[in-house]
């Protein structure tokens, strides 16, 4: 691996490691059971220097912003190193987004390029919310048919220029990417990552989960996530270690990547976490009874050997079977973006499988803590990771209180949100909105949400007063979004759902003809964004003298509710 | 040489390949129907269902394509205008 503390940037560290893991195996890229293509680290660098030559020619320069929406593959990570290469700022984006909200995040990260796939690009350049981002300068599509309308952008696989581009340095304290966390519906919190950020959390990350070159990450989480932009890239790159994209995720298809490409590692979402679970579980209860209970017997004497940690290669010996369906080499699974529930985890882990279970906020940097496996607890989210300190603000009796975060990794602020920063940064400290204690040894237990938000276990943050928009004009005298645990706090965070409040009009019902309408404005949403429940309160809402509902007061009058009660069904 | 289906057939055909697949009684299911609300299902579980509309309509259908989809009209034309 790079000794990271001697560089200053991302793209001065990547490019050491092009030169030094020239000769390994730097990318594979899969389509179905096709095998698109394998790139060495010198292929890699061939590949992404003549665009960032050609971005350079386009009047790209240090701190110039580009962005990139597209899925995971080899492109991604090509278009990111020649972004870096050239002094840029990377503004990475979900392509999962609706495109109005692509145009949105593009217009307030002001980036000048945006670097996408065709199919993306489609939706874009047609989009109501197209020419909203006027910044867009240069658009960059790949992959595009031959006669296919470009609409304004420009072939990716033209865009080159053949000399050697000039390589921009930049400091540590620079923004290196512009990350948004959530909030595309009403206020954009993108998060301004610094190059020390990712210099130092890649430092932590991989003093626990080393890569070394040989070692293979299946990427599958989208790379614009911090985790999969650390793990999925950042860290393998800086070790020379083989990162894997699957341009379809069908589970089936997934599956079979983990034997065919011997994968080490791979990141995925809770609910992909328990889908997998579910499966396995499927799979040994099919297993005859005198087979089922020789394989009971090979789990429990494979939990008992790993009490005290992971014995890779005895419980790769004690359930063959198991290990080589996941190709023999997995050495652990990252989970991330939201909480996984605690039995997933030791199901895994008593197969052998360690899950490497942690928390993180983007505004971290990533992860805060990780379970290091010394031993192995299902219950917690593990310890800090190296350089960072976490305290317990204003803890209750029961320990119980905001985990707040000082570290090297900690973003500079918000974008253009000077004051929501200094509410969310205060003297250093990060206050990440979220409840929890540690325990005895060490470990951070979580209990909750201080913040007014939900995080699917698809790994999506949700802000409710995102999605007000679409309650706009709803017949009704008031209305407001909530996380119903931030109502009625369930000391867990799996679950959750968000509710919208109503306050009728005088004698108005809630009938069915009401009812339709909040469906229909609900199915306007991605699934992961609707209301699951209506709460009705019959008094005026709490408002600020400019007329803004205050959600606490608000929140603190719907509590006195019984919640198994109040919530109606849409 | 199949003859060219219609609009109207293959969403149909989605429809039964979908109740079929969720072990829900034929007729079941509408075009308008949004899957994630009516099956209760996730975005994994789309794309297993996905999967075995590709093996019956033998065409290879993107993740892109499906992208924001979530109703079985939508899915019907997404696949229509890849036959």
């Amino acid at each position: 691996m790079l000794d990271l503390s001697k560089y200053q940037s991302i793209g001065e560290a990547l490019r050491n490691a092009l030169d030094q893991f020239s000769n390994e195996l730097c990318l594979i890229e899969a389509d179905r059971e096709r095998e698109k293509e394998r790139l060495s680290y010198r292929e890699f660098k061939e590949r992404a220097h003549p665009l960032s030559k050609a971005l350079q020619d386009a009047g790209f320069c240090a701190g110039s912003r580009a962005s990139i929406i597209m899925t995971n593959q080899s492109k991604w990570l090509i278009s990111a190193y020649a972004i870096f290469f050239a002094g840029g700022v990377l503004v990475p984006l979900d392509y999962k987004l609706t495109p109005e909200e692509q145009w949105q995040l593009l217009k307030h990260s002001n980036a000048t390029v945006l670097v996408t796939e065709y199919p993306i690009w489609r939706q874009l350049s047609v989009s109501a919310g197209c020419g909203a981002a006027t910044n867009v300068q240069t658009v960059l599509v790949t992959e595009a048919p031959a006669n296919a309308d470009l609409a304004g952008a420009q072939r990716w696989e033209e865009f080159r220029d053949a000399e050697e581009p000039v390589f921009i340095p930049r400091k540590r304290s620079d923004i290196a990417c512009i990350v948004y966390s959530s909030g595309t519906g009403g206020r954009p919190k993108g998060c301004m990552m610094t190059h020390e950020n990712y210099l130092e959390q890649c430092v932590a990350l991989t003093a626990i989960y080393p890569f070394w070159p040989g070692v293979r990450y299946l990427s599958i989480l989208p790379t614009n996530h911090a985790i999969d932009f650390m793990v999925g890239f950042f860290g393998p790159f800086t070790c020379g270690a083989t990162v894997v994209h699957l341009r379809t995720l069908r589970p089936e298809y997934v599956l079979e990547a983990f034997p065919k490409y011997k994968i080490t590692y791979v990141s995925l979402v809770p609910l992909v976490l328990k889908n997998l679970q579910k499966g396995l579980q499927t799979r040994f209860d099919a297993l005859p009874s005198g087979k089922q209970r020789v394989f009971n017997a090979l789990v429990r004497i494979n939990k008992a050997l790993t009490k005290s940690g992971p014995r890779l290669g005895i419980s790769r010996r004690l359930l063959k079977q198991v290990h080589e369906a996941f190709g023999g080499e997995l050495r652990a699974i990252i989970v991330g973006g939201a909480f996984t529930e605690p039995q997933t985890l030791q199901f895994f882990y008593d197969l052998g499988i360690p899950v490497a279970n942690g928390y993180g906020l983007t505004e971290a940097g990533t992860a805060i803590t990780v379970n290091d496996l010394k031993p192995f607890r299902a219950d917690t989210v593990g310890k800090p990771l190296p350089g960072m300190e976490v305290r317990i603000v204003n803890p209750a009796a029961d320990g119980v209180g905001e985990v707040a975060v000082r570290s090297k990794t900690v973003m500079a602020g918000y974008l253009n949100e000077p004051e929501l920063s200094a509410e969310t940064i205060v003297d250093g400290w990060l206050l990440t909105g979220d409840l929890g204690r540690f325990d005895g040894s060490g470990h951070l237990q979580l209990t909750g949400r201080k913040k007014n938000m939900i995080v699917t276990e698809e790994g999506k943050n949700i802000y409710p007063e995102d999605i007000e928009t679409v309650f706009e004009n709803l017949p009704v005298k008031e209305f407001c979004v909530f996380a119903a645990n931030y109502i009625w706090p369930k000391g867990s965070m799996v679950g959750e759902k968000l509710v919208l409040g109503l306050h009728l009009e005088p004698g108005q019902p809630f009938n069915d003809q009401l009812r339709q309408d909040i469906n229909a404005r609900n199915n306007r949403l991605l699934n992961y964004k609707r209301v699951h429940g209506v709460v009705l309160l019959n008094e005026d809402f709490p408002r600020t003298a400019s007329l803004k509902i205050k959600r606490h007061d608000l929140a603190e009058r719907l509590a006195r509710l019984d919640s198994g009660a109040a919530i109606l069904p849409l | 040489m199949f003859p060219m289906r219609t609009l109207e057939q293959t969403t149909q055909e989605v429809l039964d390949l979908a109740a079929k697949h969720f072990q829900l009684p034929a007729g079941s299911l509408a075009p308008g129907d949004d899957f994630f609300k009516k099956l209760g299902i996730d975005s994994l579980q789309t794309l297993e269902m996905l999967s075995r509309l590709e093996n019956h309509f033998g065409i290879e259908l993107p993740d892109y394509e499906v992208q924001g989809v979530s109703d079985f009209k939508t899915l019907a034309e997404r696949i229509q205008s890849r036959l």
